[in-house]
């Protein structure tokens, strides 16, 4: 049991935690935080079974398609709804506008693809039982993420571009760097591992379009609690989430896993809203 | 400026007429309501049944999302809690059976509780946490509604409520909820022509305003969560009722869409807009047949638009008053003798003491070492070039920063660190460099937002218009209209105040801070962008509030004005004293004079 525990809570956990870089990418870019995240994960798996079961596309063509849709998406989602809001930052309305995409690409699933779970294809025929792909694809591909984020900001200069925008927007610009293209990349990387949750996880999720606000929140609890934009607190919040509510899952069942999470996530914000790892606000006078 | 013997413009305007014309909508609307039976059609019941709920529910969330300006997404799950409490406890599944009356004051006594549950984040965090828990909220809901079987019968349901004759027929039905959806109506719009509404709407607005006039921003939170949470839950009852049967089908996230976007077309902070919004909403669907399936695609496209091109909503384009033109060549006369005798002859006053204060950012000293005295009666100036500190000492003493060393002090005792909202209440007053006034609402009611600590009426009062709550108002609206004459712009006291004048809008929070009947004015360059003749007579009304012993701590630029007007005078450069005295002195002083005001 423990072990189902362990393989089931981290492979949960990889995910909520690409959820969560998902988040962190384009809030780094942007100030910005988008409610398309969950929505990104939850269209790699659609996507995923769309192209691979019902268009019969080869797994490595059908992984490909979905993380250029992912792409495709989070450029959409800079060009339509953030960028048009920006230059009101403190009134929020980055909120509504992505919550409003979201929601037109969540609905759109629900009407063409189907409102109940659908199966996803097995990707690799290896592995079963307790050491099952389900549960190390998630794993792997947050992993590797991670060590490609880490690469992509440390070592090369379009990463220290990234880097530079974050930290000092006007300063960024003012060096010349493109920062409008620069974001554009930024989101477009961030459907790019939005979709690679949504797709190495589905095998465990399944393909489903209500999987879209279910990640939001279990993917932005990582990202409240870790401190924004950082992604290691990022990946160790997701997987101590996942591990949590799987432990939680099996000793006193399901609903009171997620009450549970829940109330963990109020008390923690309220206790310390800047985060567990995060620095306190800047100024605003 | 209690003293009216010279009485400024009457605050009339709201007269008899006025009020008619405000309240010929929703007339309109009551009495279409009051006749739909006429049509004898039981569908047409249902539908207006549905609508005259989600009211009741729209109504209280109104106050949180439009008014208050905080993004709660998934109040769809106090819906679920208040259907769920009437059900159970009118079936009998947990407890002893109930009548559905209190049944349904249990409902909303569960949503009170849980509205605030759900809205302790938006106490101390930005928008999007609070979106985030409303939302997760949603989803637990739900889980638990379907897993605790043997209270809410899981995936199988429980009865709804059935009210008794006369309510037990459809008709009779619709009629209780038509009644709930009028008295909620009438509950929020007069919360929100209250002090309590205009202040919801300076937190989602001006925030950092509201907290420099005493407005506490959880305090108040607190209470809008409370009321609707509490008609959500009633609404959930009603809703239960209606639906005669319940599962955790019933509450889809569809219906918290339907909710939220219901008051963005209607426009925030109106109640005729959300309402239009929600009746539409509810029966559109019923009418275009073919469009039920894509309803929700069509409320999210129809939220982004709204978002991306239309911010104001239904209750902008309804807002015929508003189109009128303003007079074109306008003048700002202040009228300083309206002040008439001292504004505040019980102050003895005393000192604001700035000891020994520093604060950096980062590696930057912004104030080092700053001493500093502003007495009672004076107008002492600060001045220095850009970056010196001026503003961060205002920030300071207006508790936005604590300094790292040493004390801000009011007649010898320390004031409280990092407590702006305290301010007001000890008679500090102050404007902003750049004017932080709420746009979308009147100058008047910008202007009463300064005397929002001076009301004595409850949220309760507010909310059941008790005589309190009256009394509050007509002296609010007084005082703001004196205010507003002292400072020379009662003519433009009804118009939207983001048509105003840059000029004009430092006017209006000077009369915003002259509420408050200050100790201690702190006034962040109130002469930048005005002609020369303006400036002349702002100096003057500087001068009289002074001698009415108001202690004025003037930051600014122009030379001029600090020079005529100040009894002393303090030059900042690099956050330290360069030099302080009379202002003949410092005209004298070589130093500020090569630095600052050159040969």
């Amino acid at each position: 049991m423990l072990v189902s525990i362990v393989s089931y809570g981290l492979a949960l956990g990889a995910v909520y935690a690409l959820i969560g870089i998902t988040y962190n990418v384009m809030f780094t870019a942007s100030r910005v935080f988008s409610f398309t995240a969950g929505v990104t994960g939850m269209l790699g798996g659609v996507l995923g079974a769309l192209f691979i079961d019902r268009l019969g596309m080869p797994v490595i063509v059908g992984f490909v398609a979905t993380l250029a849709a992912g792409a495709v998406l989070g450029i959409i989602t800079e060009v339509l709804t953030v960028r048009p809001v920006l230059k009101s930052l403190d009134q929020h309305l980055y909120v509504l506008s992505t919550l409003a995409f979201a929601l037109m690409i969540q609905q759109l699933t629900a009407i063409e693809w189907s409102t109940e779970p659908q199966p996803f294809p097995r990707l690799l025929p290896i592995g079963s039982g307790l050491f099952d792909q389900q549960f190390w694809l998630p794993m792997v591909a947050c992993a590797v993420t991670i060590v490609g984020l880490e690469w992509l900001y440390r070592r090369t200069l379009i990463g220290r571009a990234f880097l530079a925008i974050a930290e000092d927007n006007y300063a960024a610009r003012a060096l010349g760097l493109p920062e409008q293209r620069l974001r554009i990349a930024s989101y477009a990387l961030a459907g790019v591992i939005g979709t690679l949750a949504g797709f190495t996880g589905a095998e465990m999720l399944l393909a489903y379009f209500g999987n879209g606000p279910l990640l939001n929140f279990y993917g932005f609890v990582p990202v409240a609690l870790g401190g924004m934009g950082s992604n290691r607190g990022a990946v160790v919040g997701g997987l101590a989430l996942g591990l949590f509510q799987q432990t939680a899952n099996f000793m006193v069942g399901g609903i009171f896993a997620s009450v549970a999470v829940f109330v963990v996530f109020i008390v923690v914000l309220l206790v310390r809203p800047e985060g567990l790892a995060g620095a306190a606000t800047a100024r605003r006078v | 400026m209690k003293d009216l013997a010279t009485s400024p413009a009457p605050v009339a305007a709201k007269g008899g007429l006025a009020r008619l014309e405000a309240l010929a909508p929703v007339l309109v609307l009551l009495i279409a309501g009051a006749c739909l039976p006429l049509f004898d059609d039981s569908y047409l019941g249902v539908i207006g049944t549905r609508a005259c709920i989600y009211w009741v529910l729209v109504s209280g969330l109104n106050l949180v999302v439009g008014f208050a300006g905080q993004i709660a997404i998934g109040w769809v799950a106090l819906l679920t809690l208040g259907a769920y409490v009437t059900s159970v406890f009118t079936a009998g599944t947990a407890a002893p059976e109930l009548s559905p009356y209190l049944a349904l004051a249990i409902a909303g006594l569960f949503g009170a509780i849980f509205g605030v549950i759900v809205g302790l984040p938006a106490l101390r965090l930005r928008t999007f946490y609070f979106a985030m828990t409303t939302l997760g909220f949603a989803t637990i809901v739900t889980q638990v509604a379907l897993a605790w079987k043997s209270v809410t019968g899981g995936g199988v349901g429980v009865p709804g409520p059935i009210f008794p004759w006369p309510f037990s027929s459809p008709w009779g039905f619709y009629f209780f909820c038509l009644g709930l959806a009028l008295l909620c109506t009438w509950m929020t719009a007069n919360i929100a022509a209250s002090r309590v509404g205009r202040a919801l709407v300076a937190i989602r607005d001006a925030e950092v305003a509201a907290e420099a006039v005493g407005i506490s921003k959880p305090g108040l939170l607190v209470k809008v969560f409370l009321f609707s949470g509490a008609v959500a839950g009633v609404a959930g009852g009603l809703f239960a009722s209606l639906q005669s049967y319940i599962t955790p089908d019933a509450f889809t996230f569809d219906l918290s869409i339907l909710f939220f976007i219901a008051i963005l077309i209607g426009g925030r902070g109106s109640i005729l807009g959300p309402l239009l919004g929600t009746i539409i909403l509810t029966a559109l669907p019923e009418f275009a047949a073919p469009l039920v399936a894509w309803s929700t695609f069509l409320y999210a496209v129809l939220l982004l638009i709204i978002v991306l091109a239309m911010p104001g909503g239904i209750a902008e384009v309804l807002d015929f008053k508003n189109r009128r033109p303003l007079e074109r060549h306008r003048e700002i006369r202040p009228r300083p003798e309206l002040l008439g005798t001292p504004s505040n002859p019980d102050a003895s006053r005393g000192v604001l003491t700035l000891k020994n204060v520093s604060l950096s950012f980062g590696g930057v000293r912004a104030i080092d070492d700053l001493a500093l005295e502003i007495r009672a009666g004076e107008v002492h100036g600060l001045i220095g070039p850009n970056g010196s500190g001026k503003t961060t000492t205002l920030n300071v003493i207006s508790g936005y920063y604590a300094p790292q060393q040493g004390q801000v002090l009011l007649s010898g005792r320390a004031l409280r660190r990092r407590a702006p909202h305290t301010r007001a209440a000890q008679g500090i007053a102050r404007t902003f460099q750049t004017p932080r006034l709420i746009g979308a609402a009147s100058v008047l009611d910008n202007v009463m937002i300064g005397g929002s600590k001076d009301g004595r009426g409850t949220f309760v009062e507010s909310l059941l218009a008790l005589p309190r709550h009256r009394r509050d108002e007509a002296m609010l609206a007084q005082a703001a209209m004196t205010a507003l004459s002292v400072v020379g712009l009662e003519q433009l006291a009804f118009a939207r105040s983001d048509r105003l004048q840059h000029g004009e809008l430092r006017f209006v929070e000077i009369a915003r801070a002259l509420m408050l009947r200050p100790s201690f004015l702190l006034l962040d360059e109130p002469a930048a962008g005005l002609s020369a003749e303006e400036i002349k007579r702002l100096g003057d009304l500087i001068l009289t509030v002074s001698r009415q012993g108001t202690g004025v701590l003037l930051v600014e630029h122009h030379a001029d004005l600090i020079f005529d007007i100040c009894d002393r005078v303090t030059v900042l450069n690099l956050g330290r004293v360069l030099a302080s005295g009379t202002p003949a002195e410092i005209r004298a002083h070589r130093e500020v004079v090569n630095a600052y005001l050159g040969g």
